[in-house]
């Protein structure tokens, strides 16, 4: 079928506002969902108190602290780790066969589902070097699972750097590592943002590689250590709508649970976008 | 004045240099005198640009690139083993075709070099200031020097690209073509700039500008094919070239 271009244009830009209307649609209504159904549960008892009588009442605080600590310690990991790789990848090596496999390689795991990582950390963290059912074991799969997305969002960032900013430097005499933690990497961190946007949300909601490294069933305390089991959001979501000895009387602390991990999420991003914003500002100035 | 009595402080012995197989430079000798302009004039692709890069040693970040002969600059050859090449582009400052401030201030991008050499903050400070005045930028920028880079001219930004390369305090300036992607009252003021560096500064400058070259070098080599084809004083090669492509060059025949 064939279109004049003015027909056709309009039907292009019709069709591309129906898809972003679509998306728009499904986003607003789970969180209007979530919002509506969970808000009655919110209260300051449900976020800084245990579950009590069988997680069928109280609040979700070990899950909330629990899900805090494995994104602070998996972000610790993983954001170093794949800045670091990014800098080698982008600045340091020569491309070529070797440095062709290497992304493939990172382009892969990034598709890996995430119960391979869990059992893989099972195997490694847990049972080979020891560290037991933990969040430290569950942190580290989970930076292992979220390194390739940092990897690859920061090297994106590293390649929108000008090549000027590099000559200039080498050419006054600064080496390729001070040139790259003064010019290049302050140029790149609001792209890498970017990725570690991403990964926020990733670590926030997986369940599988946690329930095989590390998250407890039902463990009414704080983790005093990084080889403490822990309880965390996600899982804690999926017992209670799953396994739970009452799952229709626990709706509410469903829908709460479900709320707050969302919260969550959203804060972990918005100061991760003020950080954004700040070297943003800082570069146009 | 005869030629005999002028210092020169970089000395080209049998310079070759290849691009996997493109032999870009073939056998170029040459002696560069010591504080005045030299100018290498040619038209596109002579490798004219790649000499200049030869001197910093900049080729070393084009991984195909393998030279050969030797680059003396104060008597050391710069492609020894046991030369540092970040010392030598401390003493071999080079400022670019198109204006390369850093997302800085303007007082950060001059104080870039010396903080980083190790300069104390009032040794930075006054490296800053006589740079601002060395690059004849000062006037401009003294109320604003923490306003982003970005916010100056481009004739402003090339001058603050000198201004940085000053900082550093080079012996040697190499100029790619730094006039190219400025308006006529900017390069004439990158001109005056040049003639008064070079009291103090051994200049060798890339122009596709003849006039330019006539203008502000006393020096001239006219490059064709990877070659020098003739180097002499300025007025000599304009006015009186011994070989006729040179003649063709500068008289607009080709190029």
């Amino acid at each position: 079928m064939f279109l004049r271009p003015k027909a056709s244009e309009k039907l292009a830009f019709a069709t591309l506002r129906l898809s972003m209307a679509l998306v728009l649609a499904f986003v607003s209504i789970i969180v209007i969902y979530i919002t509506v159904n969970g808000y009655s549960a919110l209260s300051l008892d449900f976020i800084t108190q245990m579950p009590m009588k069988r997680m069928t009442q109280g609040g979700i605080y070990p899950a909330i602290m629990g899900s805090l600590m494995l994104i602070g310690l998996s972000m610790a990991f993983a954001i170093p780790l794949g800045i670091l790789s990014a800098i080698y990848l982008n600045e340091y090596s020569t491309p070529g066969r070797a440095s062709w496999a290497i992304e493939m390689a990172i382009n892969n795991l990034a598709g890996t589902p995430s119960v391979v990582f869990g059992l893989f950390g099972l195997a490694l963290f847990v049972k080979y070097f020891g560290f037991g059912a933990s969040i430290l074991s569950a942190s580290l799969t989970l930076a292992l699972l979220i390194v390739p997305v940092i990897i690859r969002a920061s090297k994106e960032a590293l390649m929108t750097v000008p090549q000027e900013y590099r000559e200039a430097s080498l050419a006054l005499g600064v080496t390729k590592w001070q040139t790259t933690r003064k010019v290049i990497l302050p140029a790149a961190i609001p792209g890498m943002m970017t990725g570690i946007i991403l990964s926020v949300g990733r670590v926030a909601g997986e369940t599988a590689p946690i329930l095989l490294t590390g998250a407890a069933y039902f463990l009414p305390r704080i983790p005093d250590s990084v080889f403490s089991q822990f309880m965390a959001l996600p899982y804690h979501l999926f017992v209670l709508a799953t396994s739970g000895t009452s799952i229709s009387q626990t709706r509410p602390i469903q829908y709460g649970t479900a709320l707050i991990l969302l919260l969550i999420v959203v804060m972990m991003n918005s100061i991760a976008v003020v950080i954004r914003r700040h070297y943003r500002n800082k570069l146009n100035r | 004045m005869s030629k005999n009595e002028i210092n020169t402080n970089i000395n080209i012995k049998d310079l070759n240099l290849w691009y996997g197989e493109k032999h870009a430079l073939k056998d170029i000798s040459l002696d560069i005198p010591e504080k005045s302009v030299t100018a290498l004039i040619g038209p596109s692709g002579c490798g004219k640009s790649t000499f200049l890069r030869c001197l910093n040693r900049m080729n070393d970040l084009v991984k195909s690139c393998r030279i050969g002969g030797e680059v003396l600059v104060d008597d050391e050859n710069i492609y020894d083993k046991d030369v540092d090449v970040v010392d030598l582009r401390k003493k071999v400052g080079m400022v670019f075709q198109k204006p390369n401030p850093f997302p800085m201030s303007i007082y950060d991008n001059i104080a870039y070099g010396p903080k980083i050499h190790g300069c104390s903050k009032s040794e930075t400070k006054k490296r800053v200031h006589k740079a601002l005045e060395d690059a004849a930028l000062m006037g401009e920028v003294q109320d604003r020097l923490g306003d982003p880079a970005f916010s100056l001219s481009g004739g402003q930004q090339q001058r603050l690209c000198i201004a940085r390369t000053l900082a550093v305090k080079p012996e040697i300036l190499l100029f790619d073509e730094p006039c190219s992607a400025l308006d006529p009252i900017s390069t004439s003021k990158i001109e005056d700039l040049i003639l008064e560096l070079k009291k103090d500064y051994t200049i060798v400058i890339v122009t596709h500008n003849m006039q330019q070259a006539a203008r502000i070098s006393d020096h001239t080599a006219f490059f064709l094919h990877g070659e020098i084809i003739e180097f002499g004083r300025t007025k000599h090669i304009f006015e009186d070239p011994q070989v006729k492509s040179t003649e063709d060059y500068i008289t607009g025949r080709f190029g």
